[in-house]
């Protein structure tokens, strides 16, 4: 048989039916629903008079609009809770696998939820309504985000209509240095090939580095395969997968453990497999990564500089930069370590999972919050994570030195709930969204990872983690 | 949803790449589990002076007269100028949402993001997307005069330019169809209902594990 890529392997076991112009009709395995996307959905398919096609796909939790403090009060803003009580009410009455309510033990960030779970699993088609759903691609199962009238098609009839995608392959060969985690990865990837790079693409990430990576750090990488423009990220799977997903609440147990991780070792591309295009990057010149701009791929190593737009020759790059620091605040040829932070956010889909909590805190360990910073808030993925950080005592590190240690939410990302930046301030984020206004109106947001986030809350700017013994 | 066939409509440039779905819909409208009444707050944080929250009454709003979109000559535009990886970020279908209800229905540019490419389609929203090099070249044109003007005919394919130029444009045959009869996906699906109720028993009997 000819050498096949693993979205090929993926694609073709969900194919349903398939128009003349090449657009299928593919199976939906998992739907992961959050309150946002959802109420329209919902409503749409009870105005059409229709059901949900197979109830034991749905998995669901609050997470975009939930406070992260003060659960005793519940949610203040009547508007989030509306639409957090929206959700409660609509899987009340159509029914689902698993549902993780605001204040439930297991609630939090639907892709941190899903794969720790055991609910994400290799070889299947995962949905939700929100891009960040590559992230659970980390599994070797075809996952993106889809909108609000997919969601209810999804809902409806347990398919969704695509087109075949392109394939993408990222190798990262090598050893990543001290100090350089999955996030430094991503975004020096992001850098390289920008935020339109991987737009028609299902984005593969392989090679020795991104197979030395463990489950949470692939998840960081997949996460983010949005913020290049793909839709879907992907990682093999290998031991590494097989070992993090034994005895997860929703895997597979006894025989049939064994039946599906003889089929899941199957799912990665083929020796001499073919991609429609390839980019390869040596992991020992990634460097830690900030960003200074308004999107992901405006990034520059911490050892580096602001960019200078006058020395930019194509008008709409130029503009764009010009533009970005005007917003940002930043003077062209700054040093990044010469960059003071007001607040500091340890959280999201990307950087809240426990290996990222405890490469914080090994940074914050022994040091306190600079007097200068206003605010680090730690946000855990899910009330899963957050027990397991404490049973560590990380919690006991973060309070030492002054961070705020938060339940389980979105928070700051997006700033939906009461967690956001005022207009100006300045934010180290452990996020994916530089974007204008996404961590509230008129804030400024710089990415890093964990590490790097935890040493600007230390020493009140950004610093090179690697030089903090 | 409603059909689309031919538009003859009022341009409006948005100079600027990379317009992610955050700037053409900010979160807190996001709050809202309705699907209509988002125009008002598309684009919000460059169309307003202030920060917008939900519920507000916008017309009370003081207007940002730098942003492109308050400018007089390009009030009632039905057709938006956009530049590379318009759409990027989040998936919230309330951008194509808030495009629609402020009165678009076609967007051109270079390139879209996929989702947002994808869920503008779902609501009679026709994002069309050019060679760069096209794509300037109806910027000039929009810019340089007032009241530019473009005519979209889906069933053929083309803008014709003012100065009577036609541009031939691509689009999936099944989209097409779908958005020339105002066609519902799920009804389209559901036809073949016996199909996937095939696949899946097949997928219980040879995966039993996804369905434990
Ligand atoms: S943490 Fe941020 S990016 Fe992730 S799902 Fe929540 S809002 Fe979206």
């Amino acid at each position: 048989m000819q050498a096949q890529t693993l979205y090929e392997k993926l694609w073709s076991s969900h194919v349903v039916h398939q128009e003349a112009d090449g657009t299928a009709l593919i199976y939906i395995d998992r739907h992961l629903v959050h309150e946002v996307t959802s109420p329209q959905a919902f409503e749409g398919l009870k105005l059409a008079g229709r059901k949900p096609w197979r109830i034991g796909s749905i998995v669901a939790t609050a997470d975009h609009n939930t406070p992260t403090d003060h659960w005793d009060l519940g949610i203040q803003d009547p508007v989030s809770r509306q639409q957090v009580e929206t959700l409660d009410a609509n899987i009340r009455e159509v029914g689902s696998l698993a549902y993780f309510p605001f204040k439930d033990a297991r609630q939090g960030i639907v892709h941190v939820i899903g794969p720790e779970n055991g609910a994400t699993l290799p070889g299947m088609t995962v949905v939700c309504g929100d891009s960040h759903t590559s992230t659970h691609g980390a599994f070797g199962c075809l996952a993106h985000g889809i909108g609000t009238s997919e969601v209810e098609h999804v809902l409806a009839t347990q398919c969704l209509l695509q087109k075949k995608s392109k394939t993408l392959l990222i190798k990262v060969d090598g050893q990543l240095g001290r100090g350089v985690t999955a996030k430094d990865v991503v975004l020096a990837i992001i850098g390289k090939i920008g935020t339109a790079g991987g737009t028609g693409y299902a984005m593969e990430f392989g090679g020795s580095a991104i197979r030395a990576l463990s489950m949470e750090g692939r998840m960081t990488i997949c996460n983010m395969a949005i913020e290049a423009g793909a839709r879907a990220g992907l990682v093999g799977v290998d031991e590494t997968t097989i070992e993090y997903l034994k005895d997860r609440p929703f895997s597979p147990r006894g025989e049939q453990w064994e039946q599906a991780a003889d089929y899941w070792r199957s799912l990665h591309s083929d020796e001499g497999a073919e991609f429609d295009k390839v980019v390869e990057l040596r992991a020992e010149d990634i460097l830690p990564q900030v960003t200074w701009g308004t999107s992901p791929e405006m990034v520059t190593t911490v050892d580096g500089r602001v960019p200078d737009p006058a020395a930019v020759t194509d008008p709409v790059r130029r503009e764009g930069i010009e533009r970005a620091l005007k917003y940002m605040g930043l003077a062209a040829n700054t040093p990044i370590t010469d960059i003071p932070v007001d607040q500091v956010f340890i959280g999201s889909c990307t950087n809240s999972r426990i290996e990222d909590l405890r490469e914080a805190a090994a940074v914050a360990k022994g040091r306190t919050k600079a007097a200068s910073v206003k605010r680090v808030l730690v946000v855990p993925g899910s009330g899963l994570v957050k027990r397991q950080a404490e049973a560590e005592g990380l919690h006991e590190v973060f309070l030492a030195a002054g961070f705020e240690w938060r339940e389980p939410g979105c928070s700051m990302c997006l700033a939906m709930n009461a967690d956001r930046l005022e207009p100006g301030e300045r934010c180290a984020s452990t996020s994916n969204r530089n974007f204008e206004g996404r961590q509230g109106a008129g804030g400024r947001t710089h990415l890093v990872s964990p590490a790097m986030a935890a040493a600007a809350a230390v020493t009140g700017h950004f610093t090179d983690v690697r030089t903090l013994a | 949803m409603n059909p689309f066939t031919e538009l003859d409509g009022l341009v409006a440039p948005l100079d600027r790449a990379n317009v992610d779905t955050d700037a053409i819909i900010p979160k807190q409208f996001l709050k809202s589990i309705k699907r209509s009444g988002f125009g008002p707050n598309a684009f919000d944080e460059w169309r307003y002076l202030d920060v917008g929250q939900p519920g507000q009454d916008n017309r009370q709003r003081p207007l940002n007269p730098d942003f492109v979109l308050n400018q007089a000559r390009y009030q009632g535009a039905q057709i938006l100028l956009t530049r590379d990886n318009f759409g990027c970020g989040s998936s919230r279908e309330h951008a194509p949402w808030a495009l629609e209800d402020y009165g678009f229905r076609v967007l051109i540019g270079p390139s879209f993001a996929d989702i947002f490419f994808n869920n503008s389609f779902k609501n009679g929203l026709l994002p069309i997307k050019l060679d760069a090099a096209e794509v300037d070249e109806l910027f000039r044109q929009c810019e340089a005069s007032e009241g530019y003007r473009l005519k979209v005919d889906l069933a053929a394919q083309t803008i014709t330019r003012p100065d009577g130029q036609s541009i031939a444009f691509d689009i999936d045959p099944f989209r097409k169809e779908c958005l020339l009869n105002g066609w519902d996906d799920i009804g389209l699906t559901l036809r073949h209902a016996d199909k996937i109720h095939a696949f899946e028993d097949r997928r219980r009997a040879e995966h039993p594990y996804y369905y434990s």
